[in-house]
């Protein structure tokens, strides 16, 4: 009798060690659904607090200069709304090949990486320390787009100006002179 | 009964507010200089729209006006608060030509925020702006730090009698020197000789952080111009955070703190006077009102847990606090994170040293720390008549460059101009939470606009109502130029409406 007693129990713990086991099961996939997908800039910084320490995938355009630091770099990544500062090995950095400016569109990067509020190591900035970078888009140079109306003002006043400034300084010169 | 003004005045102000247009004008052809160096074409043509518009209104208004007559009292106030509305204007023609603005009522703010050296920001994609746009809105908060006038009296004005009352228009009303165009001139040695120190220090900085050689001397002119100008504009989205460099940060705080000390001040530093950096009343209420209000802060910060090691929190804190109380608003921290990540405590610690301001005679904005100052010893001295048998003289002295006697004239106007920054800030905070913004979150961007600081707590952006836009401009405006020069302006309107 008590060995069937014990054996229903242990039957029951066992049953309650797989629901418990499936539910992680679930819960790790569920996390990983969740933060495999890339987060926005304006809810790591409105939200920071969750994510912190959390893995993340964050995308975004780099921009300004890749800055290598020894062994480590920092780039910064635009998602368009704001840039967050990454820092990952060097040579991670050196596939970077286009950083956002005026006539360049910087590389399209994914990083994943630990996401950190108030980083210990970088005197509390708000960062992400990179574990891979992937180039999603190759940047390139930017030509420049002038519109023709602009280059005609341009020139238009121009020569407005150049015509004032000749009649200031013959002016000037007759003023002396009387 | 309230005189019509005479058609002279009209004309003779417009005669100075040409002459101070053209050199607006002038003053583009350096951002031209640098897109010709940088290959930029499109912005050459922005900034020769921008030279042409000013030229051709600088012009009309001297031919139009032309007088040889010189200022008054009334006509210099007017010129000055006109002339930054005109530099406004002009201003921000290049910035709209960028393209980076929604909408031309965005430039203006960010050419009124320039001027105002209070780097508040509507630009969008600042990352992708080019070098010459970029120069020009660092130049803009240089120009208006050493103030617009300033700048055309010392190269436009030969030894004009009227110089002083514009250069009392612009906040200044104490002399270097006994000549106010020595007085300017000396400024511009002062901020030129910086200039070349901060950005050799900023561009090696930059450079050893990985940055490329032209981008670290370019951002260090340009963050140099806006930390000792006490601006706050910076070339990348990200303000000082963009750097990630505790180096970077160093220098900064220094040159803010260069930037928010009396040019007096500067002078008897020069001269090798050294003991009045720790005799004066200025230097000695800033460390003060640093002290106490850092306290706040840390205390906020330490409460709410987000900084982990007291070195962190210190350099956090102390850097947000550095940046407020010169009225600098260089950030590292986002925007949001003020709201988010910090308490009610701190903020409330960063609003008051927003409201404190540096020293007068600097490029600093708000209530300014010789008023703090002597609205601390009027208190003392109140205190002490109390205290004392009624028989008792009680006087009151305090050292500011030299011994004063304390004054109820001194009191009477340290107070005035006190009450209506308070006044100014109030109102700004209150149009905020009309237009559906928290109460602190109104009260934050208020004073960063009315004390010229720059600080943001995120309402400052693009979508904000246009009239929340027009409302800090006008703050930004009269913050700058304390008050006086405005009101004589008013009083000018309704003399015209309603006079005799």
């Amino acid at each position: 009798m008590k060995n069937i007693k014990n054996y229903e129990l242990r039957i029951k713990n066992c049953r309650k060690n797989k629901i418990i086991f499936l539910l992680s099961f679930l819960f790790c996939l569920w996390s990983f659904a969740c933060f495999s997908e890339a987060v926005s800039s304006a809810e790591l910084i409105a939200s920071a607090k969750q994510y912190d320490g959390k893995e993340i995938v964050y995308r975004g355009e780099v921009i300004g200069d890749v800055m290598i630091r020894g062994k480590f770099a920092w780039i910064n990544v635009n998602d368009t709304k704001n840039a967050i500062g990454v820092w990952l090995t060097a040579d991670l950095a050196k596939e970077v090949s286009y950083a956002g400016s005026y006539k360049t569109k910087g590389d399209i990067v994914e990083v994943k990486g630990k996401f950190n509020r108030a980083c210990l190591e970088h005197g509390g900035d708000l960062d992400i320390h990179a574990n891979s970078l992937q180039i999603i888009e190759k940047g390139k140079n930017v030509a420049e787009v002038i519109s023709p109306r602009k280059i005609t003002t341009a020139i238009v006043f121009f020569i407005i100006c150049l015509t004032l400034t000749v009649i200031y300084f013959i002016k000037l010169g007759y003023g002396n002179k009387s | 009964m309230v005189l019509k003004p005479h058609l002279d005045d009209f004309k003779i102000i417009g005669y100075y507010l040409g002459k101070i247009t053209i050199g607006i004008g002038l003053f583009m052809l350096i951002p031209i200089v640098c897109a010709l160096g940088f290959k930029e074409v499109g912005p050459a043509f922005d900034f020769f729209i921008g030279i042409g518009v000013s030229f051709l209104c600088g012009f009309i208004l001297t031919k139009i006006c032309f007088t040889d007559k010189d200022l008054n009292w009334m006509q210099g106030m007017i010129v000055v608060s006109l002339s930054w509305l005109v530099a406004t204007i002009i201003g921000a023609i290049p910035l709209y030509l960028s393209g980076h603005f929604k909408s031309y009522l965005d430039a203006c703010f960010d050419a009124m925020s320039g001027f105002a050296t209070t780097g508040l920001a509507l630009i969008q994609d600042l990352d992708h702006l080019s070098y010459a746009h970029n120069l020009w809105r660092h130049l803009i908060m240089f120009v208006g730090g050493q103030g617009i006038v300033i700048v055309a009296l010392s190269f436009f004005m030969k030894g004009l009698s009227g110089a002083f009352k514009m250069y009392v228009g612009e906040a200044r009303d104490e002399r270097v020197l006994p000549n106010v165009i020595h007085t300017s001139r000396f400024i511009w040695l002062v901020s030129i000789v910086f200039l070349v120190l901060g950005t050799l220090a900023l561009g090696i900085t930059g450079l050893l952080n990985g940055m490329k050689v032209h981008n670290a001397f370019f951002h260090g002119a340009c963050i140099f111009m806006t930390a000792f100008d006490t601006g706050g504009f910076a070339p990348q989205s990200q303000s000082i955070l963009y750097y990630h460099s505790m180096a970077f940060e160093m220098i900064t705080v220094i040159i803010m703190i260069l930037g928010a000390i009396n040019f007096k001040l500067h002078y008897h530093l020069w001269t090798g006077n050294f003991k009045e950096l720790f005799r004066n009343i200025e230097s000695r209420t800033f460390f003060v009102t640093v002290t106490i209000i850092f306290i706040i802060v840390a205390i906020g910060l330490d409460k709410v847990g987000i900084y982990q090691h007291t070195l962190i929190l210190f350099r956090k804190g102390f850097y947000q606090l550095i940046s407020g109380h010169t009225g600098t608003g260089f950030q590292t921290i986002y925007a949001k994170q003020f709201i988010n990540g910090w308490n009610q405590l701190s903020l409330t610690g960063i609003i008051l040293a927003m409201a404190l301001g540096g020293a007068v005679c600097s490029t600093t904005g708000a209530i300014k720390m010789l008023r703090i100052g002597i609205i601390m010893k009027a208190v003392k001295e109140d205190i002490r008549r109390i205290m004392l048998p009624e028989k008792a003289i009680v006087v009151q002295r305090f050292h500011h460059i030299k011994n004063i006697f304390l004054d109820d004239k001194q009191v009477r106007a340290a107070l005035l101009i006190s009450l209506c920054y308070l006044l100014l800030y109030a109102a700004g905070a209150l149009i905020g939470m009309f237009l559906g913004y928290p109460f602190v979150a109104s009260l934050f961007e208020s004073t960063s606009a009315a004390a010229n600081v720059g600080l943001s707590c995120g309402i400052t952006n693009a979508t904000m109502p246009a009239f929340l836009k027009i409302t800090y401009m006008i703050q930004m405006w009269a913050g700058r130029l304390e008050f006086m020069s405005i009101f004589t302006l008013l009083g000018f309107l309704i003399a015209a409406i309603k006079g005799k």
